[in-house]
């Protein structure tokens, strides 16, 4: 028989304001921001000294030497030193899976608390020195002889000093992930006009939750940074249909810096536990993590788009819980571009679609859109990877907890590389 | 913080030249720290008249390990140690007449006092004298007391405890953190006890144990030492503070192994989140509920009345005052969240007493302050708790270090210690007012300003 199993709570969250690529935390390194936002998620719920059952968090751009970057920053933090850690990585999916894994986890009865978060720096991002230096070097190392060493430094061409410099780019088809987003834009017939109102809301819907104190236990300002530095209150559609198309080709080009985020640094982390350990803590339970579902498509010979994932994991989520997707009073699908939301929610109400790729008998339907991402998402706040997830599921169990007992919230997730990563919690 | 000029001053060629150009010599302070004896030496007790209170002094030095020289002619032992405090019973005093045997008995004993010396007066209050010849003798050692601190030196200090008729019980506390170096920078003050509402023990090494403590503006200056006062004895520190300074803020609740929590106390529901937030967490390992309430965030917009403009006097009085009645005030409503020994302390100014050229807002809001301090310490002696208010003087912190060097250094020294305090010694009085003993001291103004020319 299986062991009864539970569901995780979530307690509260933590994240530094994210910040535009190589400004205000040029100089922090993923450990540097993933110790400050443990210490901050430490200061807000009194966890000095305390051994947690294990924090899992990850990054999507690691340096070698971060092997154990979330067992580093937990040493570095003012938790106790006995509270074990791992690396997780699964793209921008990678915050929301490290809280499935935590949250699986005390469901079974395995953890009492954890901390699941992400981290990523596009700033400090590694360099690698490029395949053909790297085979010399090898061959430098492996010579027995000093002649033989100085034959094979002498096959150094001045091209082989150049860095390899990460791209933003999918290994199988050399495409970018903007111009992925712009194929499944085109397909699905994703216009400018609804591509900037979306960008605008969320700008607009994050400077209101700031304005009215929302963040205020969710973020703790970092070198000197107090909000997202991305975020634009007096954003217009005027302003974003000036800016050119940057992904796309052509007249029909519609993806602009105004609606695909910029590339950001920034770190999360969101504090799970079991009812009772909360309760013997004296701490809240805002939510619960209730269920979670991954999808991945084949984007490279399959026809499907790179982020359609989420749109493929949210029916088997929904059925396995005997939802419709009307049952929710809050979503929150990421925002990787604006043509992504909208090419989701597209799909979800495309019968044909959802017949014949999805294979189900009616389609999800339309979604009230008031009730998305009424905070903000990443468009606003930016979207450094791994502290993607982190900052949804804190934000989400906030708002949930705000709307009162009963309330259910779905996070939806694209990731690089074809996946997709969603979650239902309820208050 | 570096006071440059008092380590010149008490180094071997600083003190060669300060003497010879009759430079004023500001003295290393005792300071209070864990562990400490009361008191580095004897204390001598001694009474005026046939005051009341001798035995109980006597009883309460002994208690706290501290010899006593009891002196029964008023030359005293010449011989022997020099005692650490000089304490005169002074109450009973029928007449001027009497203040003949406090001269003959302070005289001889604080001139053989150490340095980093106390002398405290307990005398009966003036305004519950039966006749005028009566209050004119007590009133008169308000004048003595004040004169005795500005005439010491060696960072000693003078003050003056009035103990109605009933209120002994009240006496330890007060006693306890005048003679400790909890008052190294309080010189020249006065406090009125009143009879306790309800007398309690505490551990003087942790007298705060198990307390739950809310200190707003505690990311940095004075907020962050009264949280790591409060902290170091015993309570858990709820630090309070804007959202935008909530690196510092979460640096300063790890430090002290508390709790941080980002509001602005000027928001329209900020009095509701901080109830809700008490509520919601169980601090400490108890039910729902606060100990101890510091307000301490403060803000200062100086301009001259004639061209101040309504946003700086409305931001002022906003933070300075009206937060501290909305925040208490929610406290007080809040269904028992308010524990019933509860201890308020409001960190007012020396401005608010003795005004300050371009601060007419500033010195509003701090006098305000005291205002709603004395009128609500009935109501809290009603429900077994205290409200008081501390008013520092000219405090060392991160904001008087921007001041030019001139104005720093006067301002530092326009006081009878000739030297600035430490913001750990405005969050030692607040600690002293916080304790479980001090239920007997309340609607008190607590002046921490070694005490300042300005305003005494
Ligand atoms: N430093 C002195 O010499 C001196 C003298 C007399 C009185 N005081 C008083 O002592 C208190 C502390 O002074 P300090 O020198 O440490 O000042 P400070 O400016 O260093 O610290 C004040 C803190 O209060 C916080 N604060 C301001 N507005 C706030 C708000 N709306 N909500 C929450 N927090 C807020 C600030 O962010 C800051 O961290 C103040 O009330 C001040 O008026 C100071």
């Amino acid at each position: 028989m299986a062991a009864p199993t539970r569901k995780a709570a979530i307690v509260g969250g933590n994240r530094i304001p994210f910040a535009r690529s190589n400004s205000r935390y040029a100089r922090a390194s993923n450990q540097d921001m993933l110790t400050a936002t443990l210490d901050g998620l430490v200061a807000r719920f009194g966890l000095q000294d305390e051994r947690l059952g294990e924090v899992a968090a990850g990054a999507v751009l690691k340096h070698a030497r971060d092997f154990n970057l979330t067992r580093e920053s937990v040493l570095g933090s003012r938790l106790a030193a006995s509270t074990p850690a791992y690396d997780v990585q699964q793209a921008c999916g990678t915050g929301l899976e490290a809280a499935i894994l935590v949250a699986n986890k005390i469901a079974l009865g395995q953890l009492e608390s954890g901390i699941a978060g992400g981290v990523d720096t596009t700033s400090d991002a590694p360099m690698a020195i490029n395949e053909d230096m790297r085979r010399v070097l090898l061959a430098v190392n492996s010579a027995k002889t000093v002649q033989q060493r100085l034959k094979a430094l002498a096959g150094i061409r001045p091209g082989q000093l150049l860095p390899e410099v990460p791209r933003n780019a999918e290994p199988r088809t050399g495409l970018s992930m903007g111009e992925h987003a712009a194929i499944t834009a085109a397909e699905w017939e994703i216009g400018r006009e609804e591509q900037d109102e979306l960008a605008v809301a969320s700008h607009r819907n994050l400077a209101a939750a700031y304005d009215r104190g929302f963040f205020d236990d969710l973020v703790t300002p970092y070198l000197g940074l107090a909000r997202d530095q991305n975020l634009r209150p007096d954003s217009s559609p005027e302003k974003l249909a000036t800016l050119q198309p940057v992904f796309g080709k052509g007249e029909g080009a519609t993806m602009t810096a105004g609606n695909s985020t910029p590339l950001t640094d920034g770190a999360s982390a969101v504090l799970l536990g079991s009812d009772e350990w909360a309760a013997a803590k004296g701490l809240p339970v805002l939510a619960h993590l209730v269920d979670a579902q991954t999808a991945a498509v084949d984007y490279v010979h399959g026809g499907e788009g790179l982020l359609m994932a989420p749109v493929h994991a949210v029916p088997v989520l929904l059925a396995r819980n005997g939802l419709t997707l009307q049952d929710f009073d809050f979503y929150e699908v990421h925002e990787a571009f604006a043509s992504t939301v909208l090419a989701t929610l597209k799909a979800w109400e495309d019968p044909a679609y959802c017949k014949d790729t999805l294979g189900l008998d009616t389609p999800l339907g339309a979604i009230d859109r008031s009730k998305l991402n009424v905070n903000g998402s990443s468009l606003a706040a930016g979207h450094p990877f791994a502290a993607t997830g982190g900052r949804i599921v804190a934000t989400l169990a906030k708002l949930l907890h705000e709307a009162g007992p009963g309330k259910r919230g779905l996070i939806s997730i694209c990731a690089a590389g074809g996946q997709g990563v969603v979650a239902i919690l309820e208050s | 913080m570096n006071d440059w000029y008092r380590n010149f001053a008490n180094s071997g060629v600083g003190t060669t030249i300060t003497r010879q150009l009759g430079l004023p010599r500001p003295a290393v302070l005792r300071r209070y720290e864990p562990g400490q004896p009361l008191l580095p030496g004897p204390a001598v007790v001694g009474s005026a008249a046939a005051g009341r209170l001798a035995d109980r002094l006597t009883a309460l030095l002994q208690d706290a390990g501290v010899p006593v020289q009891s002196l029964g002619t008023a030359d005293g032992p010449e011989d022997g140690e020099r005692p650490a405090a000089v304490l005169l019973d002074a109450t009973g005093l029928t007449g001027p007449a009497d203040l003949a045997g406090v001269h003959a008995f302070l005289a001889p004993a604080v001139k053989r006092l150490r340095p980093s010396g106390r002398v405290l007066v307990l005398a009966d209050p003036p305004a519950e004298a039966a006749t005028p010849a009566q209050a004119a003798a007590r009133q008169a050692l308000d004048g003595l007391v004040r004169s005795v601190a500005k005439e010491l030196r060696g960072g000693s200090t003078a003050n003056l405890v009035l103990v109605p008729a009933g209120a002994e019980e009240a006496l330890a506390a007060p006693v306890r953190f005048f003679l400790s170096g909890r008052s190294a920078y309080v010189d020249g003050q006065q406090v009125t006890v009143s009879a306790p509402v309800a007398p309690a023990v505490q551990d003087e090494e942790r007298p705060l144990t198990g307390k739950v403590a809310v200190v707003t503006g505690a990311a940095r200056g004075i907020g962050a030492a009264i949280a790591r006062v409060l902290a170091r004895d015993g309570a858990h520190v709820v630090a309070v503070d804007v959202p935008a300074a909530g690196q510092a803020l979460a640096g300063i609740a790890n430090e002290v192994g508390g709790a941080a929590l980002q509001l602005d106390i000027t928001a329209a529901d900020a009095a509701s989140r901080l109830v809700e937030h008490l509520r919601e967490r169980r601090y400490a390992g108890v039910g729902p509920g606060v100990d101890i309430v510091v307000h301490n965030a403060g803000i200062t917009r100086d301009k001259l009345l004639v061209n101040m403009d309504a946003d700086r006097w409305n931001t002022v009085m906003t933070v300075n005052l009206q937060a501290q009645l909305d925040l208490t005030q929610a406290l007080l409503d809040a269904d028992g969240l308010l524990r019933p020994a509860a201890r308020v302390v409001c960190v007012s100014s020396q401005s608010g007493i003795a005004g300050n050229r371009g601060q007419t807002n500033y010195a509003a809001s701090k006098a305000g302050v005291i205002g709603m301090v004395r009128a609500w310490a009935p109501e809290f002696a009603g429900r077994g708790a205290t409200i008081n208010a501390v008013a520092p003087g000219f405090i060392v912190t991160e904001m008087t270090a921007s001041m030019p060097v001139g104005t720093r250094e006067v301002g530092a020294r326009l006081n009878s210690l000739q030297q600035g305090g430490l913001p750990v010694d405005v969050a030692e009085t607040i600690a002293w007012l916080a304790q479980p003993a001090s239920g007997g001291v309340n609607g008190q103004v607590v002046r921490v300003c070694g005490q300042s020319l300005l305003g005494a």
